[in-house]
């Protein structure tokens, strides 16, 4: 659902049948065996020295300096100008979210109830519904408005769209205009690319502490919370857009002399405006998907009822919850997307008959007027009856998830053993042990042999950060989890991705389950994954792959799917068998898109490290979750964040030079895809 | 065709009035209900004590949810005050003092370097006000889990701990013990405490209640062997009665190194803080409430159950426990 959009554009690629081989870089492995072979050998006799830990509770001077930044943040509330400006942003948000839920979510005093009952908004949504896109999309729309009211959910349902909306307008006036200057002009593109980089590798907890500093607590961080999440698919996507607008046609524009805004609103602008409306989709979705995260900081929506699932220990009563935040994607998502079709299906002359369609669009809409006027007046159109549902599904769906983890615990402990014993541990002593001037060394090396120069630069510059901020040994710690959680990716997203790619019904059985596992909260399933692997780092590995593999399992069996059918039947027709058709020409052809999908794959694990801090993982994670509960250690999670990111940037950089010979799609996109919260 | 779609136009335009005239007339509960309540409110603001808004923030623990909850839904009903539940971290709660975004911290385990930010005779801003012991006892102590007790009954005595130490280990210990540290909101010794009284054991954080909790039911259910730091009020003490390891005993200034700490924590008394400007409405029958409000941690624990093993709502398990305690209520409402 979510992720249908990065994988359409992955197939605008160079056309399939081209031979991908031609196009490969030269490898590389050998330089990168000797540097391996190197470290390995220096850190024999130096492992244990240098390793720059910090103990416990410890800081060092610039965390402390972040802390009393804060700290006179804080008091220069009232006097300091930056504060006064966020402050009076805040308030304005603040404002608009507590009218629109007066309207729709909670009762507006001394009315007992909101303006407009679940009647009348259900009514109104259906009817948007069928006007922008089909009576498909109206029942869907009418199907999932029942549900969250069905479900016990009708208030903090609405509150999440509240939200959501609020971020997508705001998107949309920051995210087009930058979009279409990024699109338009290079030097400004060259400003605006690093930032949305930034953007995009940051988890977005990090970004909770310095925020809620300057917009308060509540609705408004939330929402400025999400549209900093939000909006870089846009920008990215727009500029796509305009970028490729066949130069033919600006040529004509330019030749019967139109001026550059003329020839922006009349040509550019309407080219693209399919593309963008892809951009909004994944806007929509990212938005929604911070719905749990923003509710650590008393934003409202359907993220409150989860963490309270959290907080009691109770899968079934976050999982609730979870699913209506799917529902709501999928309806977004669908919404969204046949609406942005819908105007090639008219063109070409699909559709209901014109008089038909007029005459429903009136009637409807006459329909959901007088449904709202019932739901203002009558109580029980205003407030959804209490069928039980929610927590009738709670409690079986806990039971069940008890059941399962009850009857698997005997044997992941050992797997978990045999996993952190064979792989983590030996890693992360490799990596935490060597003293950090040769594992910078040797990293920056790599880097240079993997992608000369221009990867050598960048990954320097993150390296000196690391240091700066005083987190090294705890760096490489989460390096060390985030390599195993990656290699574990990989294996699951090949297995699965060539099944799917191979086997249609699989294809179909699975991608649900994906599209699923990328947008319910990772709060839902943390429990079991605690009650099946104990507190520990493969638990935060574990968290990490549910969310990671998704998306690298998509690109996987896209890639795979890639491999043209005449190359396939040439293959079949020399009697290869299965194996061999995958090992020999099914995975070496899609190598880009192993290659994308291990770059994503790396990235989205390393978002969760601050989830997985909280089940035990430690490390960086642990500090960012420490520096959000305590005071006093403000600044060395602010640190923390900042080497989370300075990891991402460092890890994306080597990755994307060192690709950089092979094919367009991995400069194309180098955007995290939208879905799931961190 | 076209003659359908004038029909169906026309069952939809009678549909719409009939729909419309029903509405018009009939219905109208809502109204009803609106001018009682308005009503209710001026007849409220005509009274003497009235009750203004109470910002109620919502620490992120089952226990402080019961202590508020019933303390919200009491000035609600009975004083007509409204409050507004802000689920936040403490950190954040206590900046909320100073914009006002919080009233009431409700049950505070103690944040020495908050105070000396926003309390004035700490050396704060004078934002937050120390509004006394809410009547909770905070208990930290090591536990293990009844079944472990049961069998290794020496256990229960931090002196023989290393005997068993190699039982404790995990992958993630490193071939010591394992001791599993707390969710990062709570104050801990612990990495200092093993050191201090050689212990052959590596703290390994969960990082998160939820993960202390879980590892607890999941080592009794299965016979693991498990150490940790926990406390009480919980409400998994009603499920699960862990059992306490002795350590030294607490005495004054053991903890004031915290690198030298080889003490037992010291029973924590849980305290209320008030936003300073909201709290000097002395008038505020709200601001009275909260002010009185006191009970104990039997009292709490009942609710916290209410709400994690029934899986009551918040209000409805305040609401029952104030139908069930009107004695102790009373008292707060004088």
């Amino acid at each position: 659902m979510s992720t249908a959009a990065p994988p359409k554009v992955i197939r605008q690629g160079p056309a399939p049948d081209a031979p991908p081989v031609l196009a490969e870089p030269t490898p590389r492995w050998k330089p990168v065996a000797v540097v391996l072979l190197l470290w390995l050998a220096v850190w024999w006799f130096t492992k244990g020295t240098d390793t720059l830990v910090l103990a416990g509770r410890d800081r060092t001077p610039v965390m402390d300096t972040l802390a009393a930044f804060r700290d006179r943040m804080i008091a220069g509330r009232e006097s300091n100008p930056v504060m006064v400006v966020t402050g009076a942003l805040a308030d304005a948000l603040r404002g608009t979210v507590s009218f629109l839920q007066r309207v729709i979510s909670i009762p507006d005093d001394p009315r007992p109830v909101p303006q407009i009952g679940w009647l009348g908004v259900t009514a109104v949504a259906t009817w948007v519904g069928y006007a922008v896109a089909n009576w498909r999309i109206a029942l869907l729309v009418l199907g999932t408005f029942l549900s969250f009211g069905a479900f016990g959910y009708w208030s903090h349902s609405m509150d999440l769209l509240i939200m959501v909306g609020i971020a997508v307008v705001l998107s949309l006036a920051v995210g087009i205009p930058l979009g279409i200057l990024a699109g338009t002009n290079k030097r400004a593109n060259s400003i605006i690319e690093p930032v949305l980089d930034f953007l995009q590798t940051m988890p977005t907890f990090v970004y909770l502490l310095p925020i809620v500093l300057f917009f308060g607590i509540g609705s408004a961080s939330a929402v400025v919370c999400t549209l900093l999440y939000a909006v870089p698919p846009l920008i990215r996507i727009s500029a796509h857009g305009i970028r490729t607008v066949p130069p033919t046609m600006v040529e004509v524009a330019d030749s019967i002399g139109l001026t550059r805004w003329q020839r922006l609103l009349k040509v550019q602008l309407p080219l693209a405006k399919r593309t963008i409306i892809v951009g909004l989709n994944q806007t929509t979705l990212a938005a929604l998907s911070m719905a749990t995260i923003a509710s650590f900081v008393n934003g409202p929506g359907l993220g409150k009822p989860v963490l309270d699932g959290l907080r009691i220990n109770d899968t079934g009563t976050a999982l609730v919850p979870g699913l209506l935040i799917v529902a709501m994607a999928i309806m977004l998502d669908r919404a969204t997307t046949a609406a942005s079709e819908r105007g090639d299906i008219m063109a070409r002359g699909g559709g209901l008959p014109p008089r038909l369609h007029r005459a429903i669009l009136i009637g409807g809409g006459v329909l959901a007027a007088v449904a709202v006027m019932i739901s203002r007046q009558s109580l029980w159109a205003a407030e959804f009856p209490d069928l039980g549902w929610g927590r009738a599904i709670a409690k079986g769906a806990g039971d069940v998830i008890t059941a399962i983890t009850d009857t698997l615990s005997p044997i992941t402990g050992p797997f978990k053993d045999a996993i952190t014993y064979a792989l983590l541990n030996p890693l992360q002593a490799f990596l935490s042990e060597s003293p950090w001037w040769l594992a910078a060394a040797a990293i920056a090396l790599l880097a240079y042999v993997l992608g000369g120069l221009r990867a050598l630069v960048p990954t320097v510059v993150c390296l000196a950060g690391m240091v700066f901020f005083g987190l090294w040994n705890n760096a490489m710690v989460t390096l060390a989890m985030t390599l195993v959680a990656t290699i574990l990716c990989m294996v699951i997203a090949v297995v699965v991705g060539v099944a799917m790619a191979r086997k249609r019904s699989a294809d179909l059985l699975i991608r649900p389950i994906l599209d699923a596992g990328q947008t319910i909260p990772a709060f839902v399933y943390l429990i079991p994954c605690l009650a099946l692997f104990g507190p520990s780092r493969f638990t935060g590995i574990v968290a990490a792959l549910a969310y990671a593999a998704p998306v690298s399992i998509k690109l996987v069996a896209d890639g795979v799917k890639g491999v043209s059918a005449t190359t396939m039947e040439a293959v079949r027709s020399s009697g290869a068998s299965t194996m061999q058709q995958i090992r020999k020409v099914q995975l070496p052809m899609a190598k880009a898109s192993l290659m994308l999908a291990t770059n994503q794959g790396l990235l989205f694990v390393l978002a969760m490290a601050v989830i997985s801090g909280m089940v035990g993982a430690g490390a960086l994670g642990y500090d960012v979750v420490i520096g959000f509960s305590r005071s006093e250690e403000w600044g060395k999670g602010f640190a923390a964040g900042a080497t989370i990111v300075l990891l991402g940037i460092m890890i994306d950089r080597i990755a994307r030079r060192a690709a950089e010979a092979a094919p367009d799609q991995w400069k194309r996109f180098p955007m995290r895809a939208p879905t799931g919260p961190f | 065709m076209q003659v359908s779609i004038n029909r169906s136009l026309k069952t939809l335009a009678v549909a719409a009035v009939a729909a419309l005239s029903v509405s018009a007339c009939g219905g109208g509960d809502i109204d009803a209900k609106t001018s009682q309540n308005a009503s209710a409110n001026a007849s409220n603001s005509a009274q003497a004590g009235k009750c203004g808004t109470i910002n109620m923030a919502v620490n992120p623990w089952v226990g402080y949810e019961a202590s508020a909850y019933v303390v919200g839904e009491l000035a609600k009903s009975k004083l007509g005050c409204t409050v507004n539940y802000k689920d936040l971290k403490e950190d954040v709660s206590w900046q909320g003092f100073g914009t006002g975004e919080v009233d009431v911290v409700i049950e505070d385990w103690g944040h020495p370097d908050l105070e000396k930010k926003f309390v004035k005779d700490k050396g704060g801003d004078g934002s937050a006000t120390d509004g006394g012991p809410n009547g909770n006892k905070g208990i930290i102590h090591w536990y293990v889990p009844p079944w472990l007790a049961a069998e290794y009954p020496d256990i229960l005595d931090y002196n023989n701990l290393n005997k068993y130490a190699d039982k404790f280990a995990t992958s993630e210990s490193g071939g010591k013990g394992q001791f599993l540290g707390a969710d990062p909101s709570y104050v801990q010794f612990d990495e200092a405490i093993v050191k201090n009284l050689n212990l052959n054991f590596k703290v390994v954080f969960s990082g998160g209640e939820a993960a202390s909790i879980t590892a607890f039911q999941k080592a009794e259910k299965n016979k693991e062997w498990l150490i940790g730091y926990f406390y009480e009020p919980q409400w998994l003490f009603a499920e699960l009665p862990l059992k306490a390891v002795k350590l030294p005993p607490y005495t004054d200034g053991c903890q004031a190194d915290p690198a030298k700490v080889a003490c037992d924590y010291p029973d924590t008394i849980l305290k209320k803080f008030y936003s300073t400007k909201w709290a000097s409405n002395a008038e505020d029958t709200g601001v009275k409430l909260v002010k009185a409000f006191q009970w104990t941690n039997e009292d709490q624990n009942i609710v916290a159950k209410y709400i994690s093993q029934d899986k009551m709502s918040k209000e409805d398990a305040a609401k029952k426990w104030i139908a069930d305690n009107p004695d102790k209520v009373a008292a707060w409402l004088k």
